[in-house]
């Protein structure tokens, strides 16, 4: 297997884009990383992409992006696995690149969420849940999600004040991110005070709906650093699955599939989680980070809390996470928060984050979760 | 109008049936064709008391497309006695103190909106015990 | 009037929902200030996620967990309602499909405004007593309708009851005699397409409730060669409290007699399920060897009426389900005319 590197990148603002359809942001991250990378070839492009069909009524969506972007004919695939898919269309085009079927390829994550009223698009999303057992009893994504909260704090004697210091570590960042969608930050006062969505989760625990595409030129490792950027080496891309129906698991609070895909890409990586110097968490809601950091191996069971009010999550942290905003802060267009998080730990590790920069970042790992813990793909990216 | 799919959940949704592995031991809620124990494929129908603990449970205020004749309501995790976790709709829970660990019983309620066309499906929930 | 073999009512199960609308409440929303003069306190109404199927679904259980008889040897579900889910499309087959009697059943919904139950109950007689069924399900439930602003929205409620039927030697209570008094008389009524029952005032009173109810009645005892004393228990279709203690006193049944069934007092007039839930609750207290008589009343109009004798087998039984007590002890109060008229789809949007 060849060693794969990224050479370009590309993301739109992550925002309400009324005027700007699916193919539209899908054609300016798809540009924007050409231009970034310098480079006019494209072998193929894998769109990662959870919601086209149920939200844009649009399916071949690969297809229909290549063709807005002028790649035909390349080949182009949607690839879908829940919220993760923007992770899962790197971990396509790292697979194509290191085994050799390709050399140039696109990875796209774009998703476009507000076309739909709100009740439509909460139907959407919990099309990522059991179908059947889970969403056909009318168990929204975040009262899944809501369950794990308070099963967690009962469990762990934990507060919901607890959790703020999450959503706080999200804003302070994203107030630092020009392309996040909640560029303001919030005090724990502000998260308490905020209206309960489903009890104990509230809007502040939450990630919002909005549009957004970020997308990642990978090339053989050999090629990155021939590039015209700093050459950024995916040294693990992994993935692991769980039940998708919550209830089916042995223990809901253990997050088996995220920690399945740690450990394998810590060993590919040939690393521990003490060797990453930041970590693009997938906080879609407070208690997702609680459990990721967990299973991660970031903290014991039971204390990630106690690790977010240590500060230690923070810019200065030792385990710096959600740097620039996270799915809470910058926003959470479902199928291109995968893409957005790789895109900007390359940002941190070639030292273009801005005032969010983490310094002397040189490891960085992006995992996205889809499903309520069902799938996770981790990365793991150094320079 | 999805009206093969709820006929072919009716036995899970009316009886709660899921599955018993006849080489483990293994029951499963739902009903399933390989047994993720011990991964053989020997299942048969096994139907469960419906009666349980709440494990966890939150109120659905934002209902997705199709609930929101029910809005709110409250949705639970519950562990069934034979042990596995089953998640569901609760019902008779208004003015109610839920708890973690309080006793809960099986009964059949609408689920949703009538679906299009007017057909009313008809499923699983769990409310606090009758007769406690 | 009697079926060849003996047949007996081997279980029997109650629903009321839970939630409970005060009558002041319809009171103050259309001003009638005479709270005085309401019917009764207050009546049950359905969960949001309840109908007459839900109902039926759950008494249905109960009445077969008192019997302890497979639901496979079930061999026909029958529910009476007027308020069924669907114009076209079976209750009745939810209902045996629910209770694990499906496919070698027969089901049937019927209708006759408040009667539809014990036509059901009748057939249910006769069926068992013929020798075709070994069991038979009978079961009148009601999520009563009406006309917002109408006198009947006082009352109308909402539950019933199950009753299987099955060999005599296995019975609760022993039918000693069922025998039906039916006329032409349209003291209320509701086509296909309209949303709430139509009735004739005063014309619903003595031309039609009591002059049947008396029919039915006094056709029984007639037959029977009994007396109104013979009997421990009494129930009567109480669409409300008036009616059924007028009718009982004029018969010469005393309050004590019907005082156990007189269900309507507590939660008001549950239709088709009405006079079911009175005998269900008089089956809750019954001892081996009492006698209870019912006469059941439905508008259009006609009745049906029953005799029982209860057996040693009740008592035992008994506890392997809810009681209509616990049904009538569960209760949650919807204090604001707004939230029952969303409970009782009486808000139409567009």
């Amino acid at each position: 297997m060849r060693d794969v590197g990224i050479i370009g990148i590309g993301q739109t603002p992550v925002a309400e884009h009324w005027g700007r359809s699916i193919r539209d942001l899908a054609v300016e991250a798809v540009q924007a990383a050409r231009q970034d990378a310098g480079v006019e070839r494209v072998d193929a492009i894998y769109v990662g992409n959870m919601l086209s069909g149920e939200l844009a009524g649009q399916e071949n969506l690969a297809t229909l992006v290549a063709d807005a972007a002028g790649l035909l004919p390349v080949e182009a695939l949607k690839v879908e696995a829940a919220c993760a898919s923007g992770g899962a269309a790197l971990r396509a085009a790292c697979l194509a690149v290191a085994s050799g079927a390709h050399d140039y390829v696109l990875a796209v994550g774009v998703e476009k969420m507000t076309d739909l009223l709100t009740d439509g698009v909460t139907a959407a999303l919990a099309t990522a849940a059991d179908a059947d057992y889970e969403a056909g009893h009318g168990i929204s994504f975040v009262a899944l999600n809501a369950m794990l909260m308070r099963r967690y704090m009962h469990e762990h004697k934990a507060r919901h004040e607890d959790f703020a210091p999450f959503s706080v570590n999200s804003h302070r960042n994203a107030a630092r991110n020009p392309r996040a969608m909640y560029r303001h930050e919030i005090t724990p006062e502000d998260f308490m005070a905020s209206p309960i969505v489903s009890d104990p989760i509230n809007i502040l625990d939450s990630a919002g709906i909005c549009d957004g595409a970020a997308a990642l030129l990978v090339a053989p490792a050999s090629e990155a650093r021939r590039g015209r950027r700093p050459p950024v080496r995916i040294a693990a891309s992994t993935c692991a699955t769980d039940t998708v129906g919550l209830a089916e698991r042995k223990d809901p609070l253990v997050w088996q599939s995220v920690a399945d895909s740690a450990r394998l890409a810590y060993a590919q990586a040939k690393m521990a989680p003490k060797d990453i110097d930041l970590f693009e968490v997938h906080d879609a809601f407070t208690i997702v980070s609680v459990l990721s950091l967990e299973a991660c191996g970031f903290a014991d069971r039971g204390s990630a809390l106690k690790l977010a009010a240590e500060g230690r999550i923070a810019r200065e942290g030792d385990i710096p996470i959600c740097t620039l905003g996270g799915l809470k802060g910058r926003g959470h267009p479902v199928g291109a928060s995968g893409a957005y998080q790789l895109v900007e730990t390359v940002l941190q590790l070639r030292g273009e984050a801005g005032e969010a920069q983490v310094k002397g970042a040189r490891v960085g790992m992006a995992q996205s979760v889809g499903g309520s813990g069902s799938v996770a793909i981790t990365h793991i990216l150094t320079v | 109008m999805e009206l093969p799919r709820y006929h072919r959940m009716r036995r899970a949704l009316y009886h709660l049936e899921g599955s018993a592995c006849a080489a483990c031991g293994g029951r499963f809620f739902p009903p399933r064709s390989v047994c993720p124990s011990c991964r053989k494929g020997d299942l048969a129908p096994y139907r469960f008391s419906g009666r349980g603990t709440l494990y966890s449970y939150t109120r659905v205020g934002q209902a997705p497309r199709g609930f929101a004749s029910l809005a709110p309501y409250d949705v639970g995790m519950v562990r069934l006695e034979e042990g596995p976790l089953v998640t569901a709709q609760l019902s008779d829970t208004e003015g109610v103190d839920l708890a973690i660990g309080m006793p809960v019983e099986m009964v059949t309620r609408t689920l949703r909106d009538a679906a299009e066309h007017g057909y009313i499906v008809y499923g699983y929930k769990f409310r606090p015990l009758l007769r406690p | 009037m009697k079926t060849t073999q003996e047949v007996g009512i081997v279980g029997y199960g109650a629903y009321v929902p839970r939630p409970r609308v005060p009558t002041r409440a319809i009171a103050a929303a259309w001003g009638r200030s005479d709270e005085a003069r309401l019917p009764v306190r207050e009546k049950s109404v359905p969960a949001l996620d309840e109908d007459s199927i839900t109902m039926s679904i759950e008494a249905a259980r109960s009445a077969v967990a008192r019997a302890r008889v497979a639901p496979d040897r079930i061999r026909a579900v029958w529910v009476g309602s007027e308020s069924k889910p669907y114009a076209v499309k079976p209750s009745s087959t939810v209902v045996a499909e629910a209770i694990g009697a499906t496919p070698w059943v027969s089901a049937a919904d019927l209708e006759f405004a408040c009667k539809a139950g014990s036509e059901a109950m009748q057939a249910a007689y006769a069926f068992v007593g013929s020798g075709m069924a070994g069991y038979a399900l009978a079961i009148g439930m009601d999520a009563a309708q009406s006309k917002p602003g109408d006198q009947l929205e006082f009352t109308a409620a909402a539950g019933g009851a199950a009753f299987l039927f099955g060999p005599s030697p296995e019975a609760v209570a022993r039918v000693e005699g069922s025998l039906s008094y039916v006329t032409d008389t349209p003291d209320f009524f509701r086509r296909q397409h309209m949303h709430y029952p139509e009735h004739g005032h005063r014309f619903t009173g003595e031309p039609a409730y009591f002059a049947h109810s008396r029919g039915a009645a006094q056709g029984l005892l007639e037959s029977l060669g009994r007396r109104p004393s013979d009997y421990r228990w009494a129930v009567f279709h109480q669409p409300n409290p008036k009616f059924m203690r007028r009718i009982a006193a004029e018969m010469e049944f005393t309050e004590q007699q019907i005082a156990p069934g007189a269900v309507v007092d507590r939660i008001g007039n549950t239709y088709s399920g009405a006079s079911l839930l009175g005998l269900a609750a008089i089956l809750d207290v019954a001892k081996d060897g009492d006698r209870i008589f019912f006469c059941s009343y439905g508008s259009g109009a006609g009745s049906d009426a029953f005799s029982l004798l209860a057996t040693r087998r009740l008592e035992e039984v008994r506890e392997e389900a809810p009681s209509v007590r616990d049904y009538l002890a569960r209760r949650h109060e919807i204090a604001d005319y707004g939230t029952y008229l969303r409970m009782s789809g009486k808000i139409r949007l567009l």
